[in-house]
């Protein structure tokens, strides 16, 4: 397994160093409305939780786009590699069993 | 020249299997570093334009001559920074980071749109700005929304969503004034006449003398030629000019019944080169501006990053 | 234009306009670009409320546009000039402050401004919590922040006395307790960012401040006189 990466960040990320009023990147999710679940709507740069959760607020819910928020540092996110892909997610792909639609039921049996 | 690695071979396979099946390319994924340079150089283009685009506007937020104008170009100016924000993102996940982005622009190692190299000089071209540069903008962004790489795309869909009532108020804001007094009529035609060839200088040079077009088409990181998006959005305007009661300053401009298209005359792209080149009206002064709002800033982001590393609220 | 002075929409909405006129100077020229957004927003509230109150008092833009600068009723406190982002927020400080109790007070009245308040309290409470949040990192952050928070907050804190001064209209309103609670909530934040509050009377005392009465400061009128000159320019026209 390879070392794992911030989801989003490319594999040349930035070498330069952090400048003192460079603040980090945060990943932001949004649920729009209540029922469904937080969903990726983009990134912002905040020096803390706190002001990434307002900076996000102001950002990405200007237009009510949302009910709810999560903030997360981008570089606390582990993502699968796409060199990976294959053993991870090829697999699944031949388990049909695992789907409804690989049963066969006689006509007129119900609730099924 | 360096030489390939076969691995590289086969991930170039698959990177050019996946545009040419329409799908989109995700951050993580093996990319040719041209791709990557163009995409950087172009979404970092696009954020810097959005940013700097805010000064022309902002010049009349505190002039505003009715309560509501003021509140609706307030929101504008605001999506700009916001559409600056989305874009640096994206940039930023192909490895460049947002402060590198910007030392470039205020070093003027990256570029921005020329149109906001024009000034502002009255109330209409707060108008003219709306319908004719965002409308130029539009046009070129739709394709974008479905640009080979992801996230970029993604931004545009946000960024042409809420870009859709800019386009609507500075129309709106030209028709109050071309149907009123005699002076607002006046001051209208002006603005059009001076943000119309600017405009349609906005779809870069014509195709013959585009340096990057064709790679970036292949890539499908752009979708259309220059030319054909300009004839486009002439051919969107003409009718829209007529509805405001305003001419468009192209005596050449006729219906070609052959082309199904609006003839147009020829634009002086010596003025797009020199106001390119930074001679235009307010090149300095925009760039300026920014650096000055940047390093004035300064102490204020590097207290917040103080005060996160004290209270243990750092996340590096 | 009805007899505006009657109401007390005039000089609440005439605070809400002049500050959200001040944050609209800060368009492309914030620390940040993430500030750039949150400026806006907190603009974009003000001056929402500054519509509604000065429609209740009249025509909104002949209110805003062809008053002289003695007709104005806004605090004096909202019209100071920007300053660095250190005075911007100690300002937004003083005002959300004031803004929060007075609209929680007025939103259970019989007031016509109670479905305003209502609303308008909700914003502002973001508001004071966004300028709250900043105290704390600038007064908390470097020693050059500290020292700039500081200033601010000395600066300003002459111009707060008048808040608590009894406006018309607003009898009702518990001017000495609003004061106190005003006092606690300042002192609550700037202790939490290691700030000292700042010296000079807090209540009773002479403060700068005849706003209410249209007595204003000397950059105030060059404030108005961009604001205005376009619509004076034009009499009659729509927009």
């Amino acid at each position: 397994m390879t070392t794992p990466r911030p989801a989003e960040t490319a594999a040349t990320a930035a070498a330069a160093a952090p400048r003192p009023g460079d603040w980090p990147l945060w990943e932001v999710f949004v649920r729009s409305r209540r029922g469904l679940s937080h969903t990726h709507a983009g990134s912002l740069h905040a020096p803390d939780a706190e002001m990434a959760l307002r900076n996000a607020r102001d950002l990405y819910t200007r237009r009510s786009e949302g009910v709810s928020l999560w903030v997360v540092p981008s570089a606390q996110i582990t993502a699968s590699s796409p060199d990976e892909k294959d053993a991870f997610f090829e697999p699944a792909g031949d388990k049909p069993y695992r789907h409804p639609t690989f049963y066969e039921i006689p006509d007129g049996v119900h609730h099924l | 020249m360096t030489t390939i690695a076969p691995e590289d071979t086969a991930r170039e396979a698959v990177f050019d299997a996946t545009v040419a099946a329409d799908e989109r390319i995700e951050p993580r994924d093996w990319m040719p570093d041209a791709y990557r340079s163009t995409l950087v150089r172009q979404i970092a283009q696009h954020a810097h334009s959005e940013i700097i685009g805010m000064q022309p506007e902002a010049n009349w937020i505190t002039r505003a001559p009715s309560l509501r104008r003021k509140a609706i170009l307030m929101a504008k100016v605001q999506d700009e920074a916001g559409h600056g924000l989305y874009l640096y993102s994206a940039a930023e996940t192909l490895g460049t980071s947002r402060d590198e982005l910007l030392d470039k622009l205020h070093s003027g190692r990256q570029k921005y749109s020329s149109i906001f190299n024009y000034p502002t000089l009255t109330w209409a071209d707060v108008g003219a700005i709306g319908w004719l540069v965002d409308g130029a903008a539009i046009t070129n962004q739709v394709p974008l929304c479905r640009c080979s790489y992801g996230p970029y795309a993604r931004a545009m869909v946000r960024v042409c969503k809420e870009e859709s009532f800019h386009q609507r108020q500075g129309y709106e804001l030209l028709l109050a004034l071309s149907r009123g007094t005699e002076a607002q009529h006046a001051m209208a035609q002006d603005a059009v006449n001076r943000w119309w060839w600017p405009s349609l200088m906005m779809f870069g040079p014509p195709d013959d003398e585009s340096s990057h077009s064709a790679q970036s088409m292949a890539w499908k990181i752009k979708r259309h030629s220059n030319d054909e998006l300009r004839q486009r959005f002439v051919d969107i305007c003409v009718p829209q000019a007529e509805a405001l009661g305003l001419s468009l300053p192209d005596p050449d401009l006729t219906w070609n019944d052959e082309r199904g298209h609006w003839d147009f005359g020829p634009i002086d792209w010596t003025e797009f080169r020199e106001v390119l080149k930074g001679n235009g009206p307010c090149n300095a002064q925009r760039i300026n501006r920014r650096r000055q709002a940047h390093e004035e800033g300064a102490w204020v982001r590097e207290a917040a990053a103080a005060h996160a590393a004290k209270h243990g609220k750092a996340t590096r | 234009m009805r007899n505006a002075t009657a109401t007390p929409a005039l000089p609440l909405g005439d605070d809400a306009l002049i500050l959200s006129h001040r944050l609209g100077e800060w368009a492309g020229n914030a620390p940040v670009l993430e500030e750039e957004v949150a400026l806006a927003n907190i603009a974009l509230d003000l001056l929402g409320q500054a519509r509604v109150l000065l429609s209740l008092a009249g025509d909104e833009d002949e209110l805003a546009y062809l008053r002289e600068e003695r007709q104005f009723r806004n605090l004096q406190l909202v019209e100071q000039p920007n300053g660095d982002f250190a005075h911007t927020i100690a300002r937004q400080l003083y005002f959300s402050t004031y803004q929060e109790l007075l609209f929680e007070h007025l939103a259970t009245t019989e007031s016509e401004l109670a479905p305003l308040a209502a609303k308008a309290v909700k914003e502002v409470a973001y508001h004071r919590d966004h300028a709250h949040q900043w105290t704390l990192r600038l007064g908390d952050g470097t020693d050059e922040s500290r020292v700039r928070m500081q200033r601010a907050l000395d600066a300003l804190w002459r111009f707060t006395g008048e808040m608590f001064e009894p406006v018309e209209g607003l009898e009702t309103v518990p001017w000495p307790a609003l004061h106190d609670s005003w006092a606690t909530r300042i002192t609550h934040t700037l202790e939490q960012a290691t700030l000292t509050i700042p010296d000079g009377p807090r209540r009773g005392g002479w403060t700068a401040g005849t706003g209410r009465q249209g007595l204003h400061t000397e950059s105030f009128g060059r404030m108005l006189a961009e604001m205005q000159h376009l619509h004076r320019s034009h009499p009659g026209a729509t927009w």
